[in-house]
């Protein structure tokens, strides 16, 4: 029979030694955690290390941006072209829409989840800083997208060799693609990590990014329109691609590179119109990152 | 109908920051529409330019989706659809509701602007304002019973609306003539070229065709989305 507790006799309370023991082994610090956490977030935007359910839809992502590779270059090969049907940089933008889909939808996967379910404060009880958190999530992601867009360059470029065309003119088309890819890794994705730190609700980061990115450039593409497609006269209407991540980067590109043609083509009006370009599109980057590094600062 | 439903649902939609958030995408177009309403140039493709391409074509989507899905959801994802479904009210009841409150939002968010920028751009002319307006009530209709659908199917309603919205209709529509005859935009398309004339809205797909089709996703995705309710089993978080 149990008694109310201070009816029981004082002195029979016991402390049991059961092991208990400090932890004595290596302690591996701030920098292994801040790497181990960019890994896992490296790997969960592509949902490995989680259930098989949220595997599908990266997976099925990164296949419909493979595919289309490989149908141009099986193509190329059977057709026996010295060149393939088109441009590294631009099957990139050409494939922008399916790449951004998977920025609109990891991107919320990676920072609204943790505060959603408030685990960024546990995170901030251990050693990592906020700033180290910002710089694993921003570098996973940006990583996650390199790699969507990297792998059918890759899948282009061996193509193309094995197919015996060109090295040298391929060689430098894949290199430009990469810088290409690099540039979209950064700049539509600090935009969106911003917008996917400002909401806990998935479905919503999901569509403001989306709604971001693709208002923004249908809203340039119409302005480019709105000056009428003279080829020589549209310099003007082309500084509309500042205002969407996306259309700026391939505006660069096109400019810096010299690639693409048709009268459509975005460019960067000028060596002055690059320039400012390259000025927008690291202000972009690097204000993001200022406004995730403020965001983070009072979780 | 009950009207507590739609408060809640009213208030889970537009309430705090998130009305203000909605309301950057009418502006937006009615922004675009007085720039380019003082623009000298080709009115009339300008005018479809901006409300075929951008309004019907993307904002009235992303409009949609972001309401069809936000009126129920944000619920199943966050788990408070339990204290809805505990009442004693019929799930059917529960689900026309919400497509209901769905459905005004997307017109008020949507379609006034849409008249409004037509009539900034164009005037009265050809009833040009008119037929875009018709398209996108008609459409914005069939999306929210759509995107509700989706949200109660699937946890990742918002992706899956998406793809549909832009790479079904947009992108695979521009290259296969075929994938028009299933698009929700070309359907408000037929029912605006009927009322307004096909002076005002082209359409790819037949009156005949796009009624049929509009009545069956939208009272199917309703009944669908009913049943689906009724059998909800909420799952844990992935």
């Amino acid at each position: 029979m149990t008694q109310p507790p201070d009816a029981r006799a004082a002195d029979t309370g016991v402390i049991h030694d059961i092991g208990y023991r400090g932890y004595t082994g290596p302690r591996l610090g701030r920098a292994h955690a801040t790497r181990s956490l960019f890994v896992q977030s490296l790997r969960a935007a592509y949902g490995l290390g989680r259930s098989g359910r949220s595997k599908v839809l990266p997976m099925l992502l990164l296949g419909v941006v493979t595919v289309p590779a490989v149908i141009y270059v099986a193509v190329a090969v059977y057709m026996k072209r010295d060149e393939l049907p088109v441009e590294y940089a631009g099957y990139l933008s050409d494939l922008g829409l399916v790449v951004s889909i998977f920025l609109a939808s990891q991107a919320p996967v990676l920072l609204s989840r943790d505060l959603r379910h408030h685990t960024v404060p546990l995170y901030f009880s251990r050693p990592i800083t906020r700033a180290d958190y910002v710089r694993a999530k921003f570098a996973a992601m940006a990583c996650a997208q390199l790699l969507l867009m990297a792998v059918p360059l890759l899948v282009l470029y061996t193509g193309a060799l094995l197919a015996g065309m060109d090295f040298g003119h391929n060689t430098g088309q894949f290199l430009d693609g990469l810088a290409a890819a690099v540039l979209y890794a950064l700049v539509p994705t600090s935009v969106a990590l911003v917008i996917a730190a400002a909401t806990p609700r998935r479905g919503f980061g999901v569509a403001a990014i989306m709604g971001y990115l693709v208002v923004s450039s249908t809203v340039a593409a119409v302005v480019v329109d709105m000056r009428g497609p003279s080829p020589g006269g549209s310099d003007a209407a082309q500084w509309t691609a500042l205002i969407s991540p996306n259309g700026l980067v391939e505006s660069l590109v096109n400019e810096v590179f010299d690639l693409g043609s048709g009268f459509d083509r975005r460019h960067a009006p000028g060596a002055f119109g690059a320039a400012v370009f390259a000025l927008v599109a690291v202000a972009m980057v690097a204000g993001s990152y200022r406004l995730l590094l403020r965001r983070y600062s009072r979780v | 109908m009950n009207p507590t439903v739609a408060r809640l649902t009213l208030r889970g939609l537009l309430g705090r920051r998130r009305g203000a958030l909605l309301l950057v995408a009418p502006a937006l177009l009615l922004i675009v529409s007085a720039i380019a309403g003082r623009s000298n140039g080709d009115a009339h493709g300008l005018t479809v330019k901006i409300l075929g391409q951008l309004d019907l074509g993307t904002l009235t989507p992303i409009l949609g989706l972001v309401i069809g899905t936000g009126v129920i959801a944000t619920e199943i994802d966050d788990g408070s659809i339990v204290y809805l479904l505990a009442k004693p009210l019929p799930r059917w009841k529960i689900v026309t509701t919400k497509l209901a409150v769905a459905i005004g939002t997307t017109w008020v968010f949507a379609a006034v602007p849409t008249l409004l920028a037509g009539l900034l751009l164009y005037g009265t002319r050809d009833g040009v304002a008119l037929g875009y307006t018709v398209a996108v009530l008609v459409a914005g209709a069939a999306y929210s019973a759509l995107f509700l659908l989706l949200g109660v199917v699937t946890r990742h309603a918002v992706v899956a609306g998406l793809a549909y919205a832009l790479v079904w209709e947009s992108l695979i529509g521009n290259f296969v003539q075929g994938a028009r005859t299933l698009s929700v935009q070309q359907w408000g398309r037929a029912v605006a070229e009927a009322v307004a004339g096909d002076a005002a809205v082209g359409a790819d797909v037949s009156l005949g065709a796009a009624v049929p089709l509009l009545l069956v996703v939208t009272v199917g995705a309703s009944v669908l989305a009913s049943v689906k309710l009724a059998g909800l089993t909420l799952a844990a978080e992935e």
